[in-house]
């Protein structure tokens, strides 16, 4: 059986059945049961869920398409993050480690406006997205342009140093105790076949997807976009240009934490709970995706994010959930290995 | 001239300390003679685990309170007071150690305590070298009753799940079962493989065994695995903040499986935005304050009036444990822990978390209790 065969069957549950590949049905099962058994014996982890996977249980081909979906979800969230380390490494050579609590100030912006201010839905995102913009440009100015010329890791402690204070801050002023957030998006789930699509899905889909076209547009087609490249590729011939350094990377930390509270968004829709340590690890994970598709490169930041989320999502879902974290990042090892400087990495002219 | 002031600051500091020490001789084997039985209650009353600790504290005071009141307990020929000495161990097992020689140094005739598993196990071989009755009111760990002084009071962990396995399989009759536990967390793990291995001895099925790390967030990948297999029903041994967003993502992915759950769900309508993901889940709890009952009802009004606050499991595990101690008293007739032990596995109680009784291996025997989430609330359920 072909795979086209294979996929023009989803509407059934498809036995994923070696023997079935080859076209000798029903002499499989004791076969396979047996050496199941056998694997589920020597308890291999890994190994017995693929084993599991394709010879005895059979898996849904809406299944499939369904992890995939929740994969490219989680995905296009770690690449709206991956973006913003990105570009402020690409102009400021820098590792922004505080960008993954840039998400979550922006969740309890959001989650203050809407409750303690009443504001309609569009104005508070509005509003939540300035706010985190703003205090990218406050942090910059504050924390890491008076280390401009100060060694990197120098600059590397304060980043991790702002870090933790926007975590203290906000367990200050909300405490540590988790928020339970209503989510402004109410989307039915769509229903296509034997796939459901939450709404959220669909919408965090639709949102990064806008937000990435629209920023590989700024960059390329745009005078500040410009700017932001010739800064990347040389500050000192840039500045030489008539070019305002310092306007272009506030400009970069303003975009990058613009997009860091979308993502916070989307985040606090999906879980519909706040805390102060929730931008940690998708902030971490941002990172590993950016440093996966090359830092430095836009579209790269793109691609190793989506890339980071659907390999996590069908490793938890068909291989082990214990050992996802370990086998994305040893996608990540690998790939730095054979390239250094990541899947993207040395695309100079789209480095920002 | 500083140095001799130094001098005679720690040589009067030494003194004083010899002094203390003696004083602490002094008083120590009081008890029986003055018509009071002294309990030593051993839990966190500070640090990150201090509600626990707190609450025993509380539910013990509310039970002794009582029984002082109506009289004392009777023990042989007389009638004794009750009194809790109650020392903070930080559920840290050197602070418990400590803290357990400074409860025996002041004559405590029976313990009640560890409140947490960790500073439990520290001190259960001083406990049984001392030859003192332990219970402890909600330690789950196995290890706590390995020795022949210990009891304990609560459900264990794998008793948590065999009793899930049971409801699924037998009451339900749900034979193809979902399991989704947290495997960087020893109460959730415990749980999760003891209802394993008590499905499949059932006759049923772990159709999809699920498995994520604390913190996490995000179960999508995990709840459309188990959407893509068979099962009937989703066993969840979780902390309430899980087991919140684990209901509400199984709703949106369109999922209506049922969930049960264990003890840790208590506390789960506070963090869901919607508690109609919850509705119709089953889990088990001790203890419910909202229950009917007439006993609960009339502790959990002491315990208002007294602490301002609503009574939870620890507060009626504490709160139960005095009443073990009492019954103890009263079967054995003596005031020694020898006698005592002797007489725990003789004895049944009524308490607010079940009827008790003990069997010589120090865990107890009682029927498990059951809540539903009905239309948004907590409500107790009755299974067969």
């Amino acid at each position: 059986m072909t795979l086209v065969q294979i996929l023009s069957r989803k509407k059934y549950k498809i036995r994923l059945n070696l023997f079935a590949f080859f076209g000798s049905k029903g002499e499989d099962s004791g076969k396979s049961e047996l050496a199941y058994e056998d694997i589920e014996e020597k308890g291999w982890l890994g190994e017995y869920r693929i084993y599991d996977l394709i010879f005895t249980k059979g898996v849904s081909m809406e299944s499939i398409i369904e992890q995939f979906i929740n994969g490219l979800r989680s995905g296009s969230i770690y690449a709206l993050i991956a973006l913003g380390y990105t570009m402020v490494y690409g102009i400021a050579k820098m590792i922004n480690f505080a960008h993954g609590d840039i998400i979550m100030v922006g969740a309890y912006v959001l989650y203050v406006s809407i409750t303690d201010f009443k504001m309609p839905v569009i104005a508070a995102v509005i509003f939540t997205i300035a706010i985190c913009a703003l205090l990218g440009i406050f942090i910059e100015k504050v924390a890491y342009k008076p280390l401009r010329k100060a060694p990197p890791l120098a600059v590397l402690i304060t980043a991790i140093g702002v870090s933790y204070l926007l975590q203290s801050v906000a367990q200050l002023i909300f405490t540590a105790n988790s928020i339970t957030f209503k989510s402004i998006i109410n989307l039915e789930a769509v229903h296509i076949g034997g796939i459901t699509i939450p709404g959220i899905t669909i919408v965090t889909l639709v949102v990064t997807s806008v937000c990435m076209i629209a920023l590989t547009l700024f960059i390329n087609k745009t005078k500040m976009g410009s700017a932001m490249r010739a800064v990347s590729e040389d500050k000192a011939a840039a500045q030489l240009m008539g070019i305002n350094v310092n306007r272009t990377i506030s400009v970069t930390f303003a975009i990058g934490s613009a997009l860091a509270a979308v993502a916070g968004i989307m985040f606090i829709c999906q879980f519909q709970s706040i805390k102060p340590t929730l931008g940690a690890l998708p902030g971490i994970k941002a990172f590993v995706a950016a440093v996966l598709g090359g830092i430095g490169s836009v579209p790269g930041a793109m691609l190793g994010g989506v890339l980071l989320g659907v390999i996590e999502s069908l490793s938890k879902a068909y291989l082990s959930t214990e050992l996802s974290d370990a086998i994305v990042f040893g996608v990540l090892v690998i790939v730095l290995l054979v390239k250094p400087s990541g899947l993207l990495g040395k695309n100079r002219i789209e480095k920002v | 001239m500083k140095k001799t002031f130094k001098k005679v600051v720690s040589l009067g500091l030494l003194g004083a300390l010899v002094v203390a020490s003696l004083a602490g001789c002094g008083t120590k084997n009081t008890g029986a003679g003055d018509g009071t039985f002294l309990i030593g209650g051993l839990g966190p009353l500070t640090g990150a685990a201090a509600s626990y600790g707190i609450s025993v504290k509380q539910g013990a005071e509310v039970a002794i309170e009582e029984i002082n009141a109506a009289g004392g307990v009777k023990v042989g020929d007389t009638s004794l007071q009750l009194k809790l000495q109650f020392e903070d161990d930080e559920a840290d097992g050197d602070t418990a150690s400590a803290a357990y020689n400074t409860l025996m140094d002041k004559g405590i005739q029976a313990l009640l305590g560890t409140v947490t598993s960790g500073a439990g196990l520290a001190i259960a071989d001083q406990t049984n070298a001392d030859g003192i009755l332990q219970i402890t009111p909600s330690g789950s760990a196995k290890d706590l009753t390995k020795n022949p002084n210990a009891f304990r009071l609560c459900f264990t962990d794998p008793l948590q799940g065999e009793t899930m396995a049971k409801y699924a399989v037998e009451t339900l009759g749900l034979k193809k079962v979902a399991l989704l536990y947290n495997n960087s967390d020893d109460y959730s793990t415990g749980v999760a493989e003891a209802f394993e291995s008590k499905v499949k001895e059932l006759g049923g099925e772990v159709v999809a065994k699920e498995a994520f790390v604390t913190d996490a967030v995000d179960f999508t990948t995990q709840l459309t695995s188990i959407k893509g297999t068979d099962a009937q029903i989703i066993f969840a041994p979780v902390y309430y903040q899980d087991a919140a967003y684990i209901t509400t993502q199984a709703s949106e992915l369109g999922m209506t499986l049922p969930f049960i759950g264990s003890d840790g769900w208590d506390g789960v309508l506070d963090k869901v935005v919607d508690k109609k993901v919850l509705e119709g889940a089953v889990f088990l709890s001790p203890f419910l304050a909202t229950d009917p009952d007439t006993a609960v009802q009339s502790f959990v009004t002491k315990y208002k009036e007294k602490y301002n606050a609503t009574p939870d499991q620890f507060a009626a595990d504490g709160y139960d444990t005095v009443y073990v101690i009492k019954a103890a008293l009263e079967k054995a007739g003596k005031t020694d822990s020898k006698d005592l032990i002797k007489a725990m596995t003789e004895i049944e109680v009524k308490g607010l978390t079940g009827t008790v009784t003990f069997d010589a291996s120090g865990e107890p025997n009682k029927g498990a209790k059951f809540v539903e989430i009905k239309n948004g609330e907590y409500a107790s359920k009755t299974v067969e």
